[in-house]
């Protein structure tokens, strides 16, 4: 079995290249993904082992990259897009949301469009404006997609693949501050054997708080559970990994048990991901829960300056200052 | 005409002593046929390419017919939506010349991606006019395999579709099958409208930059709903092409023949690898941008009455009757065909039953969706529930 020591990055870019060896369907398409490997260097190489025709630069404009991939996906084409940054894919929001998201719709299942559209996310790297947004729910309330993210290296092998595979149109964030991140990668395991996609994982089992988190979020919330077990409580800790759809079989069993739950995004609440969390959670676990559904989560502003945004998004204190209120009911 | 492969134009920059550089009264325009049902020989576009056809009898006899069928396929369509049994309908009335002609000039390997109102090109790819009906009645998303037809789904947000046949050819150069004869090419069809959209205009320099087998088909019939040409540009549009790095021609929208033409020579460039260009068919919306719409609130009846001169089906008429092409007896033969398709079009769409309401959850993913199902579910016993009461 060969297993490596891998950063997300370095994952992601070794699932894209498994996925352009298995399917001469696959290609990747962005600006910036050739000769540069991507401003993230997550398609390292992959132009000049697989050529131009394969891994495209595309001209700047993030509607047409979309919307070529359509293209490209009615020809029988496989797309991986690749947008720069969070904040520049609204451009393309209309590609995705009116025909991406509709196309297997409208054509009464005859078409499909298996696109992966894969958007570095959130903050925390101390950029400028629009770098370090979190627009997973624009994205998961819309029907017809679905939206994935990974949070650790062998995820984002694996997930990256999957989607790829999938014939749906998929979302792919990417927790761009955690890309330097290292873990170890099962690098042979085949895929038809893998943990499937669109389902959660508990990452720390606990017995007194559940705490959601997904993404960037995650290893937050393992080192919450980390000093919260210092303190004699214990979290349990579930990365959500499908944001649509949400898998919230763990979740609610867990609850169930723990009776309390503790939501964790980067995104603003309102409106947001935890809102959706905690109206399932209660609905599904209301005789359980000794304390509503607490979400601790990026404010509702525009992203702050670089300089604020410890303070915008949610740390490891923020988390337990939430677990610690759910005692208080 | 049968479908498929009809009729041919001849390509050559070899000046002609009969052609003639545009029609009278506008030098950019092509035309091969007149409003009076004169035929030219030749003309020239822009950049001296030299346009003719070379058609038999019974070709234009088959273009006359495409017309007709069309025109009366259309007009049963509005007519439909006046009497309740559509919720909308787009009429191409006035623009079928342009449709027919463009949609004749496609070889049986092109790709179309049509607009909403695109029911001409797709009668000429072979498609069965209900097909678009069911998005109109309200009874489905009007949705097809658009690789079964070589017809993409009708695209309503404008513009959309251009970016779609830009990938799509793109994805025909990859595949190797540009640079012969047999090459395939993709033409995406829009309007003048659409030209101010920004996927119509990032299309163009994607198509441009990568040398996409396509053929950017504008018909310009003058108005967006309400907003005329002036609105959208302040040059003709067809020169804008020059700007993103490849040729464009108007043509003669209610000129059948010149439109294949022109369409025809563009289409065979693309799939021989000469990139794209941008063909714009100059032509005249007659009705309304759609049921919903009032054209007398924003144009005076003159101006429709110039255009109603300018007729694409009328001028073909006076051709066929005039080299005595065609006789009384084909053009009631016509008529009575198309009486006969429209009645047969009526019948069906009026049987096309309302779909059960638990089908709305079908098909929104093609690997489903567990949330999904359990919503199903959920409505169905919802809709249980009420079995056997007085609701």
């Amino acid at each position: 079995m060969a297993t490596e020591t891998l950063t997300i990055g370095k994952a992601l870019n070794t699932g894209l290249r498994r996925a352009l060896e298995n399917d001469p369907k696959v290609i990747i398409m962005g600006e910036d993904v050739g000769k540069l490997g991507g401003v993230f260097r997550i398609t390292d190489g992959l132009q000049k082992d697989f050529g131009d025709q394969r891994v495209i630069d595309t001209p700047l404009a993030e509607s047409g990259i979309i919307g070529t991939a359509v293209g490209l996906a009615i020809r029988g084409y496989r797309p991986v897009c690749e947008i720069q940054f969070d904040g520049f894919v609204y451009p393309a929001y209309d590609q995705i949301v009116s025909q991406v998201a509709k196309m297997h719709y409208r054509s009464g299942g005859r078409l499909s469009i298996p696109m992966v559209i894969r958007i570095p996310f959130g903050g925390g790297i101390g950029a400028v404006e629009h770098h370090s947004e979190s627009p997973e729910a624009y994205f998961a309330h819309t029907a017809g997609l679905k939206v994935v993210t990974c949070a650790n290296p062998q995820d984002a092998y694996v997930m990256i693949q999957q989607a790829i595979a999938s014939d749906d149109p998929i979302v792919f964030l990417e927790p761009k501050r955690r890309y330097w991140e290292k873990g170890q990668v099962d690098l042979d395991a085949p895929l038809s054997d893998a943990y499937p996609l669109h389902s959660a994982r508990v990452v720390r089992p606990g017995t007194d708080v559940t705490v959601l988190a997904y993404g960037p979020m995650v290893r937050t919330c393992l080192e919450a559970a980390t000093a919260a077990a210092e303190d004699g409580r214990e979290l349990e800790v579930i990365d959500l990994r499908s944001l649509s759809p949400l898998d919230l079989t763990a979740a609610y069993e867990s609850v169930k048990r723990t009776g309390r739950a503790v939501v964790v995004h980067e995104a603003p609440s309102n409106i947001g991901l935890g809102a959706e969390l905690a109206a399932r959670i209660t609905e599904e676990c209301f005789y359980s829960l000794e304390s509503p559904v607490l979400r601790v989560t990026g404010f509702d502003i525009p992203y702050p300056a670089a300089r604020v945004e410890e303070e915008f998004l949610p740390d490891l204190d923020r988390v337990l200052d939430a677990v610690d209120r759910t005692f208080g009911w | 005409m049968a479908k498929g492969d009809p009729g041919g134009t001849t390509r050559s920059r070899r000046a002609a002593s009969r052609s003639r550089k545009g029609a009278a009264g506008d030098p950019a325009l092509v035309q091969l046929l007149t409003p009076e049902g004169e035929r030219i020989d030749s003309a020239t576009g822009p950049d001296g390419t030299e346009y003719r056809v070379d058609f038999t009898d019974e070709e234009y006899r088959g273009l006359y017919r495409d017309l007709v069928l069309v025109r009366k396929l259309d007009a049963e369509a509005t007519a439909l939506q006046r009497q309740g049994e559509l919720g909308l309908w787009a009429s191409l009335l006035g623009q079928e010349a342009a449709q027919v002609g463009s949609g004749r000039a496609l070889r049986t390997q092109d790709m179309a991606f049509p607009t909403y109102r695109e029911h001409g090109v797709l009668y000429c790819r072979g498609i069965d006019p209900i097909m678009p009906l069911g998005l109109f009645r309200g009874v489905d998303q009007g949705g097809w395999d658009p690789n079964e037809f070589k017809f993409n789904m009708y695209t309503i947000v404008i513009g959309a579709q251009t970016l779609h046949a830009t990938g799509y050819a793109m994805g025909i150069t990859i595949d190797g099958k540009t640079g012969t004869d047999d090459g395939e090419a993709a033409i995406a069809y829009f309007g003048d409208g659409a030209t101010s959209q920004g996927d119509v205009n990032e299309a163009f320099v994607w198509a441009s930059v990568f040398n996409a087998p396509l053929v950017f088909f504008c018909q310009n019939n003058q108005y967006a709903i309400s907003e005329p040409l002036e609105r959208q540009t302040r040059v003709p549009l067809y020169q804008r092409a020059a700007g993103f790095g490849f040729p464009g021609v108007r043509v003669d929208g209610n000129d059948v023949l010149a439109t294949y033409a022109v369409t025809r020579t563009a289409l065979d460039n693309a799939r021989l690898g000469q990139g794209p260009s941008l063909i714009e068919a100059y032509t005249y919306r007659m009705g309304a941008h759609t049921t919903s719409d009032d054209p007398t609130r924003y144009r005076i009846a003159s101006e429709v009455e110039a255009w109603q001169a300018k007729d694409p089906i009328a001028r073909v008429k006076a051709f066929l009757e005039k080299q005595q092409i065609a006789d009384a007896g084909f053009f009631a033969e016509v008529d009575e065909q198309a009486r006969r398709e429209s009645v047969h079009l009526r019948e069906r769409v009026l049987e096309m039953p309302d779909p059960e309401p638990v089908t709305m959850f079908d098909h929104v993913y093609p690997n489903g969706s567990p949330l999904l199902d359990e919503q199903r579910a959920k409505f169905s016993r919802y809709m249980e529930s009420f079995e056997g009461s007085a609701h």
